[in-house]
């Protein structure tokens, strides 16, 4: 239990420094810090098809990033301390109190880390090789039990795509750079 | 060594050229073992398209691009992110055609742990593979076009 939270420290140590840090390639890399600490942490709850996703996906997305840094500048804007940022100060502690308190409550109600409270996960882990075939239950709930969803998931990235490409096509640009 | 590996000037210095070029084939296989065995071992059509994906990725950003080059290759992974959306749609509904409901599992589940078990679960990671596959691909080539456009 202790190595969850050595990599729950480290991702909440790399989230503070990638707000704080003036330097944004130095922040970019403890956003980094933060990402693949989850990875561990997936790989530490039994949640090998999460990180592997988290892995590569942490990955891609630091290389976009590394790569408009790049582009544009390195240097963080500067802020002064002022009233408003005291009372956003305020406000984020306020809002903080009320969430851990609430979510120490929430934590004790919960049911124990593997034993599900829903009826319907017991089944799927029961039923699933039998009813789908599928040695590996997380492909058997993504594609056959709740495939609906997943053929929506994959219908949102083609739209999404879409909607990129028509955006950044190159007729476009091209006409207003004359 | 080849010679236009040399000559060319854009991407970046002939050491990350030849690795990318040795690793990116090996990246692209593990992407496609992730895909093909989505059914039995951790990973699926996600993880496994954004590897292959990925693979494409380094040998882009190793060898650099052109603006010409990359309407082409945006053009084939539109194609591909089309092909796999449109497998994953014809599977489902031949769910409907040929079984009683919309993505019903219509192929045989043979035996379980082997390759060819599942019915429709591993087609559809395949499906799932090459779209996710051809939309990063076609994200990252739409942004870098940009900078090539803005650059020229």
């Amino acid at each position: 239990m202790i190595d969850l939270y050595i990599w729950i420290g480290l991702m909440i140590i790399g989230a503070i420094v990638a707000l704080e840090a003036p330097d944004l390639i130095s922040a970019v890399i403890s956003l980094g810090v933060c990402g693949f600490s989850l990875v561990f942490i997936f790989l530490r709850l039994h949640a090998p098809d999460l990180a592997i996703v988290q892995i590569i996906v942490e990955t891609l997305s630091l290389i976009i990033l590394i790569a408009a840094i790049l582009r544009t500048t390195r240097e963080d804007t500067q802020e002064r301390l002022s009233l408003q940022k005291v009372a956003l100060w305020l406000g984020g502690l306020f809002f903080m109190t009320v969430f851990m308190l609430s979510a120490y409550r929430i934590a004790h109600e919960m049911s124990r880390f593997g034993h599900p409270l829903l009826r319907m996960a017991a089944s799927y882990l029961d039923m699933g090789l039998m009813k789908t075939g599928a040695a590996n239950l997380v492909a058997a709930v993504i594609l056959d039990f709740r495939a609906y969803d997943t053929l929506g998931e994959a219908t949102v990235l083609f739209t999404s795509v879409i909607g990129v490409m028509a955006v950044l096509r190159a007729v476009g640009r091209k006409k207003r750079g004359g | 060594m080849q010679n236009n590996t040399q000559n060319t000037s854009s991407g970046m210095s002939l050491i990350v050229k030849t690795v990318a070029r040795i690793l990116a084939g090996m990246i692209m296989l593990y992407g496609i073992y992730i895909v093909a065995h989505g059914h039995l071992t951790p990973g699926g059509g996600f993880a496994g398209g954004v590897i292959i994906a990925g693979s494409f990725i380094l040998l882009y950003l190793a060898y650099g691009a052109t603006a010409a080059d990359s309407d082409k290759r945006k053009w084939y992974a539109s194609l591909c992110e089309s092909l796999g959306i449109f497998g994953f749609w014809i599977v489902a509904i031949l769910g409907l055609v040929f079984g009683t409901y919309f993505l019903f599992n219509i192929f045989a589940k043979g035996t379980p742990f082997h390759l060819f078990s599942a019915g429709i679960i591993p087609v559809c990671n395949v499906a799932i593979g090459v779209e996710v596959a051809g939309a990063l691909v076609g994200i990252f080539i739409t942004f870098a076009a940009v900078k090539l456009l803005e650059r020229k």
